[in-house]
């Protein structure tokens, strides 16, 4: 092995990236563009959430639960009939509908209990659970402050304070710009080596390096490193400018240990890049696996819905994924401003996975080169 | 057809076949045509002479239609070719092969589709293909092959292949760039009878082609010299002879050549080797075996190359020739026999060896992306050359192989002769001992071929430079000290050119290699049968019959055969691919299950401990309420706020409570007490949730403290909330996310599969077919985009079928509107992969922007997770126009709401509009010739 070759096969690596305007315009994209509207697109928490009510009462006490339905959170309530109701739903346009029935008022009043129905559809998941412990609130909230004028009731005085940390509005912008940001470091560290392998093989070029005095070891560590340097360099830029600078994501822990971090993933990634285009013989069977690997590694990392909800057959799968532990690095770091003592764990998975990712991928690659 | 009155377009016709004036073509800032006006004659063959790089070929597709005219003129069958009327009533009288062995065939397809194809696009039926097909094989002599892949066969089989598919559809105007390049002697002068008998049974076809071959030239009845994209001269073989007082036409050519380009040429003189060479072999090879599969590329080959020595290697391509070099290089270990350099055996794995050989593929492989000095300089330090030596070695090679005006440009911007002085010069850079040159000068001009033979005499007789080249060009065999004679894998004879000649009492090199080539396919396999052994079938000519509906159909806008020509191909392609047809199919299933089972609302198991300051029994049992929950699992209790913090921080913690001290007796006294509680904000779709459940539990918590204290009537709630979860009363996430997981599985690989296929075509030369055919654009779209969308309906019936039957997902609603709604999904999205493919030249590219464009939409803006009435800014723009929300709807009303037709119909609209608009796009942004 000599460093001089793994250097000069990088620099040629660097060099041929330069002239593909394609590659850099995507590049750039996937760091900028594609976290930004990431980010902006993505509601907080519940976000104009549509709903309707059928008010069969119309008493004060029902136009007291109309408005207090209001944007942000919700739509503005939109009147409708009962019969609307179900035709509503059933296109779509609805994800709440609220029906107060006739009586309303005078049942309440008389402490009969009346019961108002909440139709939720339950297809939109995100929806459902938050927006109806919502509404529910909403609702006892304006009720019981209106008997509140008429009877007091007996309660106990416990409050509770419910604080978030680390994001303390919720605010999911800031959590899709990091999301969004480790996305595109998978996708750009697995496309830029392993793309870069199958051209160079479709274009014989890699045929012709065999029978110079370099090593596959050194031919693979240059491809890693070149690429790793120029993911990780975007990320970082991705990060100060667009996610800190442009969208004002207050970063809480150190970012060169985020960094250290990224980079241990790349380095696996752009190792799995490695073995991916080994696997393939033509680009559009590249094409095919990339989803494969990609959705998968970016569903399922933690990244998307919380790692405690997966069954436990696939939380244990994704443990072998570096994303994962990347996922997790990144969350504890950049939200929670972890340090290095909580997140060593996360750092020494990434480190075993990314040696013995490599060592597999430079076995593939031995073969593959025969 | 065209603007004039037939009389004089018949007249104009007879003379000229094409007019050019004054047209000129750039590449970016490389001018390759610079104002050149011509006629050519009618009826005849005409030939294009001239190094590479001088605009031949430029020049050629212009003729063909296959290139958008830039400057000038260009006038073809009687008509403008910039016209596209006259396009499309010419391209069915004009065939074109471009340059390149087999470059508009498609490899995986098999000889007999491959014209069948082309019969298709020209609009043939049936009948009429089967029996232009049976006998343009028979004629041909690839009959027996029929069934073979086209990328199966030999360099010269490729061609007749080519000529097939060409000679088709009768073309008034054939074009051949460089036929014959690359191609055994062989079976060059069999594809030079072909043609000739072709052009007897068609009687005034004209033919314009392209050559490096002089002594094919001579043959021809009008040569136009070319230079520099300027014409030297034209005029008939003899008439350019007469003119330079050349003796043959490779020195006419020279002659013609301006003086400063001419300077410093003169005829290779190779000295004698001297025979008191010390007898050390520099290469031996004993008994070499090479099989691949079932088939012997490489069968008991042996010979022994002295040092310095110019050792030749004849034959036709796919002949074994690379494969033998290869294992010389240590690049294929053979199965049997064995190599040695130097006396020692070639070990695959020895690095030194490698230092003592340079090794040239065939066709140019350096590194298109850097510049002529970066390449050398890279090689330089790759051979391990000290620091402060590379900067004059790569002087002295550049001075010495000519490239020193070049050494900051990029490959692509040099001719074919400088690129490869270029791989010569990489090859030499660390001054090898042995030298494995693989058809070094294929392609390039005369003049270049000289000085680059020069250059290897030079290396063999003053360096002791051991050569070993292969190549096709007779003239250079004789330059060899020794050459072998080498056919599927045997080596047919191995002497001095002389001794060759001599043996088989032949009057030149060329007939003694063809006697053996002959004798050799007598016996072993009947490769190509030679046409001139068999009787040639009467001359009839098909075409007078049909010509008339054939012209109708072209001019045609739109043609389902034609159409229906691309959609078979594309069908058979992917049947021989069955890798992609099972990782679309199988890998959709799998990434079904990955995100069904992935994409998870339902939050459990979330930790949670409690920092108990009070202790107490009734503390004991708030706690104990969320404890119990399933939501809810209890951690250790925290000791103090630093350990709050380190367990929050790690994410360990999701929920942290805190009961302040005296929590018990305050209550009991009925003071204001205040429980703290902290949410891990990070992810804050899992806080929204845990929020909801800690309200709820600290709720249902007083209700039952204020029943045990005040008795059940205080305990009664003002009014019942009575939610109903509807579409999926279990709430189960599965049965919400599953639906939506089809929508975006039908548009991810759809899409990617459509946009390869027209992109691979692209960067793989086939797209010329589409360029020089009557095909239009909208039939060459819809054409390809069939295949997929059978495909994408399989793999609907597929996941649907798992989605029941494995997820049980319960399908409620219409099956027959889901499956209309999925067909038109389906079209839509590899429309839409269509549309993307127009702009992408490159495969890598296509990858990472179809990923790019589809999945992030798919996935965050389609209504998957979000409703898109919730979405904001760019995000909701994109998923209002997104085929995918629509289709999202649609699937998750059949399934989960039992909706039929009529409730849908609203979601219809927007998929029956996106097909129309995204194909339209598609035809108005793809381009029907190139740049």
């Amino acid at each position: 092995m000599r460093i001089a070759n793994i250097y000069n096969l990088g620099i040629k690596e660097l060099r041929g990236l330069v002239r593909d305007p394609m590659m850099l315009v995507l590049i750039v994209y996937a760091f900028t563009a594609a976290i930004y509207t990431a980010s902006k697109a993505l509601p907080e928490t519940l976000n104009h959430a549509p709903i309707a009510i059928v008010d069969e009462d119309q008493s004060p006490v029902s136009s007291r639960i109309v408005t207090a339905f209001y944007p942000p959170y919700f739509t503005a309530p939109l009147l409708i009939s009962q019969p609307e109701m179900d035709s509503r739903m059933d296109s779509g346009m609805d994800t709440f509908a609220l029906d107060i029935p006739p009586n309303f008022q005078r049942d309440v009043l008389a402490g009969r209990s009346p019961t108002v129905q909440l139709n939720i559809d339950a297809t939109r998941m995100s929806q459902a659970f938050t927006g109806g412990g919502y509404i529910q609130s909403i609702v006892s909230g304006e009720v019981n402050e209106f008997l509140n004028h008429y009877r007091s009731k007996a309660s106990l005085p416990v409050d509770l304070d419910l604080r978030a940390r680390f994001n303390p509005e919720l605010n999911k912008g800031w959590f899709g710009a990091i999301t969004d940001a480790i996305s595109s470091i998978t996708m750009l560290s697995i496309v830029l080596t392993g793309a870069a392998l199958i051209r160079e093989r479709e274009h014989g070029t890699i045929e012709h390096l065999l029978v110079m005095p370099v090593t596959p070891f050194e031919i693979m560590t240059s491809k890693i490193w070149s690429m790793s340097i120029v993911v990780l360099v975007a990320s970082g830029l991705a990060l100060v400018l667009v996610i800190q600078g442009l969208l004002s994501v207050p970063i809480n822990g150190s970012i060169a240990l985020f960094m250290v971090g990224a980079a241990l993933d790349i380095i696996a990634m752009t190792c799995m890049g490695i073995f991916l285009a080994t696997v393939a013989g033509s680009m559009p069977q590249f094409g095919l696996l990339l989803m494969m690997v990609l959705l998968p590694l970016q569903v399922l990392s933690g990244g998307v819905t919380p790692r405690e909800s997966m069954p436990l057959a696939i939380q244990a799968i994704m443990f072998a994924a570096p994303n994962t532990h990347f996922v997790m690095l990144a969350q504890a770091v950049l939200f929670r401003g972890a340090g290095l003592d909580v997140v060593w764990p996360q750092l020494a998975a990434l480190l075993v996975i990314g040696t013995l990712l490599f060592a597999f991928s430079l076995r593939r690659f031995r073969q593959f080169l025969k | 057809m065209n603007a004039r009155p037939d009389g004089v377009a018949a007249a104009f016709s007879s003379r000229q076949v094409a007019r050019l004036e004054n047209v000129g073509h750039v590449y970016g800032k490389a001018r390759a045509l610079d104002a050149i006006s011509l006629d050519f004659p009618a009826g005849c063959m005409v030939g294009l002479i001239g190094p590479d790089g001088v605009g031949k070929s430029s020049l050629l597709s212009l003729i063909a239609g296959a290139r958008t005219i830039q400057e000038g003129h260009v006038e073809v069958l009687g008509g403008d070719m910039a016209d596209p009327r006259h396009r499309q009533s010419a391209y069915p009288r004009i065939a074109y092969m471009p340059q390149g062995l087999g470059k508009n065939l498609y490899p995986t397809l098999s000889v007999f589709d491959n014209v069948d194809f082309f019969g298709r696009l020209f609009g043939h039926d049936r009948q009429e293909r089967e029996r232009r097909i049976g006998e343009l094989l028979r004629r041909t002599g690839l009959a027996p092959f029929a069934d073979r892949q086209a990328g199966r066969l030999s360099g010269g089989m490729k061609q007749k292949l080519g000529l097939c598919c060409a000679l088709i559809h009768d073309p008034d105007l054939l074009i051949l760039d460089e036929p014959t390049t690359g191609v055994d002697p062989l079976s060059r002068r069999q594809f030079w009878e072909l043609i000739g008998e072709f052009r007897k049974s068609r009687d005034g076809m004209s033919v314009i082609i392209a050559t490096a071959y002089m002594e094919e030239a001579s043959r021809f009845d009008w040569l136009v010299a070319m230079e520099e994209g300027r014409v030297l001269a034209s005029g008939t073989p003899a008439d350019l002879l007469e003119r330079t007082g050349a003796a043959d036409l490779d020195a006419a050519f020279i002659a013609l050549l301006p003086p400063e380009k001419r300077g410093g040429h003169e005829t290779v003189a190779i000295p004698p080797r001297p025979t008191d060479a010390d007898g050390v072999s520099a290469i031996e090879a004993a008994h070499l075996t090479m099989r691949f599969g079932d088939f012997t590329a490489v069968d008991d080959v042996s010979f022994r190359i002295g040092r310095g020595e110019i050792f030749g290697f004849l034959g036709s391509n796919g002949c074994g020739k690379t494969t033998t070099m290869k294992m010389l290089t240590g690049l294929l270990e053979p199965n049997e026999g064995k190599a040695r350099l130097f006396g020692r055996e070639i070990d695959p794995h020895d690095i030194e060896v490698r230092r003592r050989v340079g090794y040239m593929s065939q066709g140019f492989s350096l590194y298109s992306e850097l510049t002529v000095r970066q390449n050398l300089e890279l090689h330089a330090r790759l051979f391990g050359m000290a620091e402060a030596l590379i900067p004059s070695r790569v002087e002295e090679v550049a001075r010495q192989f000519g490239l020193a005006d070049n050494v900051d440009k990029l490959p692509e911007a040099l001719p074919l002769g400088i690129r490869q002085r270029l791989s010569l010069a990489v090859a030499m850079i660390h001054s090898p001992e042995v030298l494995i040159l693989d058809e070094p000068t294929s392609g390039v001009d005369p003049v270049a071929r000289d000085g680059f033979w020069r250059i290897l005499a030079d290396l063999s007789r003053k360096g002791n430079v051991t050569i070993f080249v292969s190549t096709h060009f007779m003239n250079e065999a004789e330059r060899c000290d020794r050459i072998s004679l080498m056919h599927a894998g045997k080596v047919l004879v191995s002497d001095t050119p002389a001794s060759i000649v001599a043996s088989r009492s032949a009057a030149t090199l060329e007939e003694a290699f063809v006697g053996y080539l002959e004798e050799a396919t007598g016996q072993v396999e009947p490769d190509a049968p030679s046409s001139a052994a068999q009787p040639m079938p009467p001359a009839e000519t098909p075409g007078t019959a049909d010509r008339h509906p054939r012209k109708n159909r072209a001019g045609r806008f739109f043609d389902l055969r034609r159409m229906f020509a691309y959609t078979r191909r594309e069908a058979l392609e992917l049947a021989r691919d069955p890798i992609r047809a099972t990782l679309a199919t199988v890998g959709s299933l799998i990434l079904m299950f990955v995100v069904g089972y992935g994409i998870n609302m339902d939050v459990e198991n979330l930790c949670f401990a409690v920092l108990d300051r009070d202790g107490t029994t009734i503390s004991r049992d708030y706690t104990l309420q969320i404890a119990g929950s399933r939501y809810f699992t209890e951690k250790t209790p925290i000791t103090d706020y630093a350990d709050l913090d380190r367990r929050m921080e790690n994410g360990e913690l999701s929920l942290a409570i805190e009961i302040p001290p005296g929590f018990g007796r305050d209550l009991a006294r009925g003071r204001q007490v205040t429980i703290g509680a902290w949410i891990d904000g990070a992810m804050p779709a899992r806080a929204e949730t845990v929020l909801g459940y800690v309200s709820g539990m600290h709720a249902g918590w007083l209700t039952q403290k204020a029943r045990e204290l005040y008795g059940d009537a205080a305990a009664a709630s003002a009014f019942q909330l009575d939610i109903r979860y509807r579409y999926n009363p279990d709430v189960r996430s599965l049965d919400a996310i599953v639906p939506a997981v089809i929508p975006m599985l039908l548009l991810l690989i759809p899409a990617m599969l459509a946009v390869l296929s027209v992109v691979r075509e692209k960067e793989l030369g086939s797209i010329i077919n589409f360029y020089v055919t009557p095909v239009t654009r909208l039939e060459f779209l819809v054409g390809k985009q069939i295949p997929y969308v059978v495909l994408a309906m399989a793999n609907f019936v597929l996941l649907t079928t798992f989605a029941v039957l494995i997820f049980g997902v319960p399908l409620t609603g219409s099956l027959p509107t889901f499956a209309a709604a999925a067909l038109l999904y389906v079209i839509a999205t590899t429309a839409m992969g269509l549309f993307l493919s127009t702009f992408m030249s490159s495969q890598i590219a296509a990858i990472f922007g179809t990923a790019l464009i589809t999945m992030i939409p798919a996935t965050q803006y389609s209504g998957m997770i979000d409703p898109v009435s919730s979405l904001q800014g760019a995000g909701a723009l994109i998923g209002r126009i997104y085929p995918t929300t629509y289709f999202v709807t649609i699937s998750r009303g059949v399934f989960s709401k039992a909706l039929g037709f009529a409730d849908l119909s609203g979601a219809f609209m927007p998929l029956l509009v996106a097909i129309p608009v995204l194909l339209g796009l598609g035809a108005a942004f793809l381009r029907k010739q190139a740049r």
